[in-house]
């Protein structure tokens, strides 16, 4: 076997080629040359690896804890939804009424109730909790979305498509925390909850399809930025506590829940 | 002197192609083998996309948006990444040893991006809108968009790359080039991992693992793939390897050896922290040690795609090529797997698990679709055809003067 041999050889052989560098150096970079390249590269390397680093910058900028984003709205009107959790009775009203108002397909939706089971309960054994976008402050299908086919609006911050940018890489389905969005053969896009804003609120209709068709009153949907709003009282009492879902993802959702 | 250069080319197309008819009977037919293969995909993934609806023809849906088809992508431009790495140790870092596997390194490296580039474009719903969008509307808070952007710009510098390394006395602008090439796919490999390294809703690829270990799954993509095209080219030439490149490829089996043992330690480690990393973490690493995902993640990933190769590694004393062209060749196979339970396995546990609703109780499932297996061999056909045709188009990627000085100098 040439194994033994073969790490003494190849010492033998870099020793020689040392002393054969001027012949090679119409073949290979010189040193400093290959320094200079290696200066270049690390510039390169900064400014390539700008798209990781502006993508940190704007996730740790924005992570605060429930309490401190409820004094902070940056958008007017800042749109957001208040669901008390306990008044749904499963009816799904609000899935027929925002299926029929957003053209919503059979295979896919906007807004889902989902249910829990408790058996051991002593009292109701179900317990029924309304799901839809959370419109983030914080969006993680923003962020990831190449080419801006979904945006922030930046007056009510309700997290828009843009659908002939779309390009239908879901990307945006695997960020979102929250499982809202799905593919829409026919808008050949990405769906999901726009808080009706194409089909009513930008035709002057102050309340969402879902929250309408409520009978129990469980979805209050209004302007958090304006302390008169329904959304805004129910969300600044101390008497009942209100909590976000998956509020470890730091998305900063506008959907908030709460009971009685 | 246009003239001239005409019909020099029009002479080099005629003897390429008498080259690649005179190839052999097993050569023709593996070629077209390949040939169709690559056009049963592209047909399977059009009808998907433009007919069918993906939606009936791809096995994904709303909870796993992503799976076989993203995971070849990622198997495909990784090992891109991989060959790039390997094959500038020699010819842009000049380690002397390494100089032997660079262009057939380079051109595998530029086929791998062109078949996952195939395979994503078949993925992607408006592939079309893709190309123009990413251009005039771009989101550099996207990982996404990088991560193409700069695949992009890798085949771009691979390509004069590799144009200038085949024309004798152009190693200087060949390396310059080469190290752009080194650059833009360590960012672009490091972006992809990004992709779901940043994902903040899925605990299990969420954290900063992921982008440094596709950096080193890249290296040991690309030490098996340097293996095995090299040791088949050998073959498909009908030559007898010569010294310089045999030297190569032992130091490409020493360092994958040292690979192999540097991705088993990272392995253990993400299974151990992910073990203790909340609820969704905790059901993710489960599915792959116990559940459903275990055969693929010990049979395939551990045993084949890690140890078995080892263990040929170190029996082959990273000499005898054909121990060494069978791991490589397991490897190959295996790897593709790990880029499948890597996409999927982020995918199965329900977002609202911790919620403990009946909706999101179980771990999703993904079962494959006849038309994404057609459109993944529709990629291995694409690097299979242009691997055969680049072998009798560029002669066998014949040693340049640079390898006649490492022989001399012997």
């Amino acid at each position: 076997m040439r194994c033994e041999g073969s790490g003494r050889n190849a010492m033998i052989d870099n020793l020689r080629y040392q002393g054969k560098n001027e012949k090679e150096s119409s073949e290979y970079p010189l040193d400093q040359e290959r320094r200079e390249f290696l200066k270049m590269g690390l510039v390169i390397t900064g400014v390539l690896a700008g798209g990781t680093v502006l993508s940190l910058i704007s996730n740790v900028g924005k992570a605060y804890s429930l309490d401190a984003y409820r004094r902070k709205y940056p958008y007017k009107p800042h749109y957001a939804m208040v669901i008390r959790q306990d008044r749904c009775i499963d009816c799904k009203r609000c899935m027929e009424a925002c299926v029929s108002t957003n053209r919503v397909p059979d295979y896919g939706w906007r807004t889902i109730i989902l249910k829990r089971e408790v058996p051991e309960s002593i009292d109701q054994k179900w317990d029924f909790i309304p799901i839809l976008c959370n419109q983030c402050n914080n969006p993680p299908c923003v962020r990831t979305c190449p080419t801006r086919a979904t945006y922030k609006d930046k007056t009510n911050g309700i997290v828009m498509m843009d659908n002939k940018k779309c390009i239908g890489c879901k990307s945006c389905m695997m960020a979102c925390p929250y499982d809202a969005r799905y593919y829409n053969e026919a808008r050949k896009a990405i769906d999901k909850c726009d808080f009706c804003l194409e089909a009513r609120l930008s035709k002057g209709i102050k309340n969402v399809a879902c929250s309408e068709a409520c009978p129990a009153d469980v979805r209050v949907f209004g302007d958090l930025s304006d302390p008169g709003s329904r959304v805004y009282k129910l969300i600044h009492q101390l008497q009942k506590p209100v909590w976000v879902l998956r509020e470890e993802v730091g998305a900063n959702p506008n959907i908030f829940y709460m009971k009685g | 002197m246009a003239r001239f250069s005409k019909t020099l080319m029009i002479l080099n197309i005629k003897s390429a192609y008498e080259r690649v008819v005179s190839g052999g009977r097993v050569y023709l037919i593996f070629v077209g083998l390949f040939g169709l293969l690559l056009l049963i995909g592209i047909g399977a993934g059009i009808h998907a996309l433009f007919i069918a609806g993906s939606r009936h023809a791809y096995g994904t849906y709303r909870e796993v948006p992503v799976a076989i088809l993203i995971s070849t992508y990622v198997y495909f431009v990784v090992a891109s990444t991989g060959l790039c790495l390997i094959s500038s140790i020699g010819h842009i870092f000049g380690v002397r040893e390494y100089v032997p596997i660079a262009k057939r390194s380079v051109y595998l490296s530029i086929i791998t991006i062109l078949a996952g580039f195939l395979v994503i474009g078949l993925e992607i719903e408006n592939p079309f809108r893709m190309v123009v969008y990413n251009i005039i509307s771009p989101n550099f808070s996207s990982n996404i968009w990088w991560m193409g952007t700069l695949y992009g710009f890798a085949l771009v510098f691979l390509t004069i790359e590799f144009i200038f390394l085949l024309k004798e006395g152009k190693h200087k602008k060949a390396a310059i080039v080469g190290l752009l090439g080194v650059i833009t796919e360590v960012a672009a490999n490091t972006n992809l991992g990004g992709v779901f390294a940043m994902m903040h809703g899925r605990s299990y690829w969420y954290g900063p693992y992921l982008p440094v270990y596709f950096l080193l799954s890249a290296m040991i993509t690309g030490c098996a793939f340097i293996i095995f095209f090299f040791v088949l080219s050998h073959w498909i030439n009908r030559k007898t390897m010569d010294q310089p490149t045999e030297k190569a490829l032992e130091s490409v089996g020493k360092l994958t050896i040292l690979l192999l043992i540097i991705v088993m330690i990272f392995t253990v480690w993400k299974m151990l922290t992910t073990s203790v990393g909340g609820a969704s973490a905790i059901e993710a690493a489960n599915a792959l040690i116990s559940g459903p995902y275990a055969f693929s993640f010990w049979g395939i990933e551990v045993l084949g795609g890690m140890i078995i190769p080892l263990i040929l590694l170190l029996m082959s004393r990273a000499k005898n090529m054909m121990i060494m062209f069978v791991a490589s060749a397991i490897m190959i196979f295996c790897i593709f797997f790990m880029r499948l339970d890597l996409v999927v396995v982020g995918q199965i546990v329900p977002l609202y698990l911790e919620l403990g609703v009946n909706e999101y109780s179980r771990l999703h499932t993904y079962t494959l679709s006849v038309h994404e297996i057609l459109v993944v061999l529709g990629g291995v056909g694409f690097c299979g055809l242009a691997f055969l045709l680049g072998e009798k188009v560029f002669d066998g990627f014949q040693q340049t003067q640079s390898v006649h000085i490492f022989e001399e100098e012997k």
